[in-house]
């Protein structure tokens, strides 16, 4: 075979390589392995092969084997503070997260809702004030799409003058994407009749904080979701059990989980999370207001911290890439640190506010290499460097604890930094 | 009037899907258990009232377990207090971030006490609230917050924000 031609420096080959010379390639491939694990036994028949297997469970759950593939807790005990659940993105792969290990943010505990129970109120400057049942909503016409979810706070560690070293995880595990199906929520305005007068809507859950976020109204009406079902089935309790609010794109807090109440009202209620939480401050002292959008971003998955590299060879760098104002138009990759780049190929079909799996071949030759992805969308705004980021929005005077949120809305690049030992680290480039 | 709303809505929306109408109508009094709704303005703000005094005797009861002595802060945050925003990392307090008074009373109602929620009555948030904003001396040790003068009251950062994307609003 031909040996395929590098498109940017430290062995960076065409994303059509695989394609191309596939199965010469694949053969020459070399795997991550997860930073620990024993290397494989030679072939042999295995004692589970020499008889029949387990019973097939009604709910079936990962291989016994995978059991390190989990979310990560900030609060196990359950005190009364938020706890956040984290992706294990080095751990997944493909575009969507499997129900179990979306993230979740649950500000005061997962209430346990009866969905027989459970009503959807929609009222305020409406002309008809109406009440629905769940039954009711999945007896509408229900629409399905793929979207990532993305916490205001995702990616908040980078904002640290140094970086921290954790895994895409901790730096990023506040991200997840799931097809969810539901009603329209213009279907429901419609029928409501929604007064002129009305420019916002104020969303609020039956958790026990009365969770509450004010809306703009044109975003209700162009691609707002009353969310029934994650990935076929019906939601977790942790994403909102039985229906929440899904805004594709916007802050993830705005998605409102548990949703009971929508009241359409002429301004913004400026309710704690809109007014605090979500309103980032400013070098100089000032503050944005209402951010909502989640703008383009990507980060390397494979490899990264907690993935170790068996040597010199072909490997796969492999990523995901999003964005709140569309599709992914384009996602480039550098192996060493932003000198040069090399475009990476992206998984088909590419959806709108949803995850892009992006993916380029790389031949490592051992040496250090610092990889970084930088992603485009179609409305043209292309992901910052870190740099430039910093420049904008500052960072913090020092280094904080990778569960702080130090500020909101993060979108620049992350880098990796591989030694010669095939070692993953978390670097500034 | 209503039906100029419909054809507005209708234009602004061109994929409106028709569906089956099973809301049920229910009104206004019905939902009013649940609509706790404050604007910044004070619209939804209920009758009520009370003074930093009463909602010291409350604070004490109810809220210091977490938030400490004098509302300095415990396993949960300071009330009070908070230094200028010279760092993008300063965490932000009532006194030092918060746009408007609204804000404090629509979340004690809504969200405290943490293990009992929306189990005080409004006068108790009323003087909650007044206590707050006192300690912090947003108001005088002496005003009385009601659902006129709480929207009335000068946050110091009220102007101090910047829309992020004025466009989409």
């Amino acid at each position: 075979m031909e040996k395929p031609a590098q498109v940017a420096a430290n062995g960076l080959l065409d994303r059509r390589a695989f394609l191309r010379d596939g199965a010469a390639l694949a053969a020459a491939m070399t795997g991550y392995s997860v930073v620990g694990t024993a290397a494989a036994a030679p072939l042999a028949d295995e004692p589970w092969s020499k008889g029949p297997g387990a019973i097939s469970p009604a709910n079936e759950k990962p291989s016994r084997f995978e059991e390190k593939v989990t979310r990560t807790l900030s609060n196990p005990n359950g005190e009364p503070r938020t706890s956040h659940a984290r992706t294990p993105h080095h751990l997944l792969n493909g575009t969507f997260t499997p129900n179990p290990l979306h993230f979740t943010i649950v500000h005061s505990g997962t209430p346990d809702i009866d969905p027989e129970q459970h009503r959807l109120v929609i009222h305020g400057l409406v002309k008809r004030p109406l009440a629905f049942s769940l039954d009711a909503l999945g007896r509408y016409p229900l629409v399905s799409r793929m979207t990532f979810v993305e916490c205001g706070g995702n990616s908040a560690p980078l904002f640290s003058p140094q970086p921290i070293q954790a895994t895409a995880q901790a730096l990023h595990g506040l991200v997840s994407c799931a097809e969810w199906t539901g009603v329209m929520l213009s279907t429901l305005l419609e029928e409501a009749g929604v007064d002129a007068k009305a420019k916002w809507l104020i969303a609020e859950g039956a958790d026990a904080l009365a969770l509450s976020r004010s809306v703009p109204l044109a975003k209700a009406l162009d691609d707002a979701m009353i969310a029934l079902y994650q990935n076929g089935e019906r939601l977790m309790p942790g994403n909102g059990y039985p229906m929440r609010l899904l805004l594709p794109g916007w802050e993830g807090n705005m998605n409102v989980k548990y949703l009971r109440r929508i009241k359409l009202v002429e301004q913004p209620a400026m309710s704690y999370y809109e007014a605090r939480t979500y309103s980032p401050i400013l070098p100089g002292g000032k503050a944005y207001r209402f951010y909502f959008l989640q703008e383009v971003k990507s980060f390397i998955t494979h490899p990264s911290v907690g993935l170790k590299l068996k040597g010199p060879g072909l490997y796969e760098i492999s990523g995901v890439a999003y964005s709140g104002n569309g599709r992914i138009s384009k996602v480039i990759v550098s192996a060493d640190g932003g000198r040069t780049w090399a475009q990476a190929a992206l998984q088909e079909p590419v959806l709108a506010k949803a995850f892009t799996r992006f993916r380029v071949p790389w031949r490592w030759d051992g040496s250090p290499a610092v990889l970084q992805s930088r992603a485009w969308d179609e409305a043209g705004y292309s992901q910052p460097t870190r740099s430039q980021f910093v420049a904008a929005r500052g960072e913090t005077p020092s280094v904080f604890p990778v569960t702080a949120f130090a500020s909101q809305h993060f979108n620049a690049v992350t880098s990796w930094g591989v030694n010669p030992g095939g070692e993953v680290s978390h670097v500034y480039a | 009037m209503p039906r100029v709303a419909f054809l507005v809505l209708l234009a602004a929306s061109p994929a409106l899907a028709q569906g089956p109408n099973l809301g049920q109508p229910i009104s206004e009094a019905e939902v009013k258990a649940w609509d706790i709704s404050i604007l910044p303005d004070g619209a939804g703000l209920p009758p009520g009232s009370g003074t930093p005094a009463q909602g010291a005797r409350i604070y004490a009861q109810k809220c210091v377990a977490c938030h400490g002595e004098a509302a300095k802060g415990g396993t949960a945050a300071p009330l009070v207090g908070g230094g200028p925003l010279s760092a993008i990392n300063t965490p932000k307090t009532i006194a030092n971030f918060w746009g408007h008074a609204t804000t404090v009373f629509d979340f004690i109602r809504r969200a405290m006490p943490w293990q009992q929620p929306r189990t005080l009555n409004d006068d108790e948030v009323y003087a909650l609230t007044a206590y707050i904003l006192a300690e912090n001396k947003l108001i005088g040790s002496s005003e009385t917050m009601n659902a006129k003068t709480l929207p009335q009251v000068k946050m110091p950062n009220r102007e101090n924000f910047i829309l992020r994307f004025p466009d989409r609003l």
